[in-house]
């Protein structure tokens, strides 16, 4: 039952499920590159440029990670293209 | 018989590193167990004052580490039980005054004299002081505020558990890892304004070993020097309480994380 005085009381947003969307990406995107080269981000944004000028994607789109398997790494690069016919014309 | 080395950090500061280890070195001696805490903090003491010990205070952990001082002179024997005690940081020195082997001597010298558990209180950050205290970890309790930025540390410094200490290097086992929630706020969660215990253990992927409510009385404990544990009156100390009986085994249902209920007059009038 909702009181007179709540009815009239301007409610705080609840936005402790966007602190735990936001927290979910950030950290599953850490986790993927945790002890990875520091030159990552910067090759991104380098490869980003380079997918831009034939397909508009955003950064968020690739996704880098580096896993480790006995001996040797692995730098896996996934893009998600948008659906549809979003490819540049020039 | 070595003694168990539980480091207490968090990355984040301000989330409740050492109101923890005062209240869990305090709980530890409460269950029998001898025990030692030490500040790692150097330069910035604290452990001292939230134990209520801060006049005694006359060799640190830094003294030790440099044989300016034996163990047996820094120990500092806390006034309200006889098996614990409490190794201070130094206020003087920067954080290159502690190094691993000095480190390493001085935990090897507390288990020599019989300690069952060192309870080591990290500063904020990754950076040195924090890597060394919890570098010799057998058990970590990683304290997190249900808050984005202090989740986000915590799971960096999960990370650094898992790779960073001793254990890891020699492929001894992972460190026991425990997530203590602190400074929970059930009516804001239930007015989806604060993460829940469910959210937190969702995003980090590890189960909590206690939720300490946001009290008024911990202030009132660091006010007094008295660590919250020793108020059975307060939820934050009993939350305490479970929360050592849980690191030493004990099953124990969480307390303290539902909206407490609003009586009659509350639901008319609004709280």
């Amino acid at each position: 039952m909702m009181s007179i005085l709540d009815f009239l009381r301007r409610k705080p947003e609840a936005t402790a499920s966007v602190a735990k969307e936001r927290l979910r990406i950030i950290v599953s995107q850490e986790r993927s590159t945790r002890g990875a080269p520091d030159y990552l981000p910067m090759m991104r944004n380098e490869l980003l440029e380079v997918i831009k000028k034939y397909v508009n994607v955003d950064i968020d789109a690739i996704n880098i990670n580096v896993e480790r398997d006995s001996g040797h790494e692995v730098l896996e690069l996934s893009v998600a293209l948008p659906g549809g016919n979003a490819t540049k014309t020039g | 018989m070595t003694a168990e080395t539980i480091v207490v950090t968090s990355g984040k500061g301000g989330v409740g590193k050492t109101t923890t280890s005062a209240s869990l070195a305090t709980g530890l001696a409460i269950a029998g167990k001898k025990v030692a805490v030490i500040d790692f903090d150097v330069g910035l003491r604290n452990l001292d004052l939230i134990m209520g010990c801060e006049r005694r205070v006359v060799y640190d952990f830094v003294n030790v580490v440099h044989d300016e001082a034996t163990l047996k002179q820094a120990l500092i024997k806390d006034k309200r039980h006889d098996n614990l005690y409490v190794l201070a940081a130094s206020q003087t020195r920067d954080k290159d005054a502690l190094t691993q082997e000095g480190v390493e001597k001085v935990l090897d010298g507390l288990s020599a004299d019989g300690f069952d558990y060192i309870v080591c209180d990290s500063p904020a950050g990754i950076e040195k002081g924090a890597h060394l205290a919890m570098y010799f970890a057998d058990h970590a309790v990683v304290v997190v505020n249900p808050e984005v930025s202090s989740v986000r540390d915590s799971d960096r410094i999960l990370g650094l558990l898992a790779s960073k200490t001793r254990r890891a290097e020699r492929g001894e086992g992972a460190i026991t890892q425990h997530l203590l929630l602190t400074r929970y706020n059930p009516t804001r969660v239930a007015a989806g304004e604060m993460l829940s215990v469910g959210d937190v253990e969702e995003i980090l992927g590890i189960k909590v070993v206690g939720v300490i409510p946001e009290s008024e009385n911990v202030l009132a404990a660091s006010n007094a020097g008295i660590p919250v544990i020793l108020d059975p009156n307060s939820h934050a100390g009993q939350a305490y309480t479970d929360t050592v009986a849980r690191i030493l085994g004990e099953e124990r249902p969480l307390r303290f994380v539902e909206a407490p209920k609003k009586g009659f007059f509350q639901r008319v009038f609004g709280s």
